[in-house]
């Protein structure tokens, strides 16, 4: 079986927007993280994560996404989240992610936040 | 070192209608678990929310065996069981057993977002998990393994 989740960027500006779609475990968020330092390399600004086919993490997965928001946070740049279904988005808040990154209901309202001006 | 129970006490639960599952350790694996919890869930008209959260509490004890017990047979054994009364209190509960090398219940160390973000200690948040996503759980730990035993009202 492969539940690995699948990582799609799409670069708009300055602001890299990731879909997942399946089960962000270790190899899952491996694979976010190696896109996210690509995008931040390349000077993205802001990164939004649009979680909405991914209906399973775990703990493992959630700590790789952790490093990805601390780099993130080195960098002076932003990391939002979208599409989170009502467990991610609990779990993300007990593990402390969302005292961190901003979480939105949907990907326009996360686009709209990251691409107002400071 | 581990506490030094004798042996796992009996489920609460025992006699009620139940499926048991034995996986390999082995990676994604535990995906294979959630789709029996999907589908007992379903069974009595659990909602969809609340058996998402009992799939990530059960992957997350799936994943602790995995990667804690260093278990000889490479097996972690998960017995699901649903009961209740329709009307009120219909349940779905789930026993994780592994017979690895056990821990110590009591020396487990409370994980937080402080930890997680100034001390970058971000591992240690299985157990916390299941126990914010489940209703009832139960941790016993010994020689003779490891059994988590959750329960998740309808």
């Amino acid at each position: 079986m492969n539940e690995t989740c699948r990582v799609s960027v799409e670069r708009r500006g300055d602001v890299a927007v990731f879909w997942t779609d399946g089960y962000i475990n270790n190899q899952g968020g491996e694979e976010i993280a190696r896109e996210a330092y690509s995008e931040l390399d390349r000077g993205a600004r802001a990164l939004i994560m649009n979680l909405e086919k991914t209906r399973i993490v775990n703990s493992i997965g959630i700590s790789i996404l952790i490093e990805v928001l601390e780099k993130v946070m080195e960098r002076k740049a932003v990391l939002a989240f979208c599409g989170l279904t009502p467990t991610i988005d609990k779990t993300f808040r007990i593990m402390g992610l969302a005292q961190y990154a901003a979480i939105y209901p949907t990907e326009d309202e996360a686009f709209r936040a990251v691409s107002a001006p400071a | 070192m581990a506490q030094r129970d004798p042996a796992p006490s009996q489920p609460t639960a025992a006699g009620a209608p139940a499926v048991s599952l034995t996986i390999p350790v082995a990676p994604e694996m535990e995906i294979v678990a959630t789709a029996q919890a999907d589908a007992l869930g379903e069974y009595i008209d659990m909602g969809r929310d609340k058996i998402d959260e009992v799939k990530l509490a059960l992957v997350e004890a799936c994943i602790n065996a995995f990667e804690h017990s260093h278990t000889e047979d490479n097996q972690v054994h998960i017995t699901f069981r649903v009961g209740g009364r329709r009307e009120a209190g219909e349940w779905l509960e789930i026993e994780v057993l592994d017979r690895g090398r056990g821990f110590d219940t009591a020396g487990v160390e409370s994980p937080s977002p402080q930890k997680t973000f100034e001390e970058r200690r971000r591992r240690g948040w299985g157990l916390h998990i299941i126990k914010s996503l489940m209703d009832e759980v139960q941790i016993e730990s010994g020689e003779w393994g490891t059994r988590i035993l959750m329960r998740k009202y309808k």
